[in-house]
């Protein structure tokens, strides 16, 4: 069994941060994964994805499901992370005024989508875009 | 608000924050979730965390689009003028229990 889904990110569109990641829920509750995976694979995914509209000015979502892990590539078109380290660390944030007043932005996205995944490997190119890649296992 | 229907509905623990990282951080099930965050990511964040009840405090309101999506995940939504900290006062000296 292989499922493979695309979803299309705009940044700035807080009205529809979420959605991808709530199709994925719904697709993953069909197929009977455990809830408490559910769970951790959509938290990261949403964190992922509104991480996009937040800093991003578009980005794909790919969605890989194989029989036993979920492969999530979110590849980005925007500012670029310079330093992945220092975005890593709880508390850092750059984001704008409008994010945190979205209930986002305290700097707590990238270490949570790291506690919620087997998997991730993030690389960046600064004014081009950033790769995140995630991967849960059922 | 939203799921009226569901007022038999039990909670043990709640959380009070306006702050949605946060609330993504939980990993406790049958939460409610205290907030004087009212926007549509407050119902997503809710969806994420599998979190089925919100209780909106300082009189903030439910947009249609925010009521519609709570519907479609079977949320109950409630409302009260207090402030969050007088909310969560008052449910916690009637013993609802914290997170942490």
């Amino acid at each position: 069994m292989i499922i493979e889904q695309t979803y299309q990110v705009r940044g700035g569109d807080f009205a529809h941060a979420g959605d991808a990641s709530s199709k994925v829920k719904k697709l993953l509750k069909q197929l009977d994964v455990d809830p408490r995976k559910i769970k951790s694979i959509v938290i990261a995914l949403y964190e992922a994805e509104v991480n996009i509209v937040a800093h991003a000015w578009e980005g794909i979502i790919r969605i890989l499901i194989d029989r036993d892990h979920i492969r999530m590539v979110l590849e980005d078109k925007g500012p670029g992370i310079a330093d992945i380290e220092q975005a890593m660390v709880e508390g850092y944030s750059t984001a704008s005024r409008e994010v945190r007043e979205m209930g986002f932005g305290a700097g707590m996205g990238l270490s949570n989508i790291k506690r919620n995944t087997d998997q991730m490997e993030i690389t960046s190119r600064v004014g081009e875009g950033t790769v995140l890649t995630m991967v849960n296992y059922f | 608000m939203c799921g009226g229907d569901k007022t038999e509905l039990m909670v043990e623990r709640a959380f009070s924050s306006d702050l949605m990282s946060d609330v993504l951080t939980l990993d406790t099930e049958g939460l409610l979730l205290i907030t004087g965050l009212a926007n549509i990511q407050t119902i997503r964040t809710a969806e994420m965390a599998d979190i089925h009840y919100i209780l909106f405090v300082r009189n903030k309101k439910v947009t249609p689009e925010m009521a519609e999506l709570a519907g479609e995940n079977h949320m109950v939504l409630l409302a009260t003028p207090f402030s969050l900290f007088k909310t969560s006062g008052i449910l916690y000296k009637h013993g609802l229990k914290p997170v942490y």
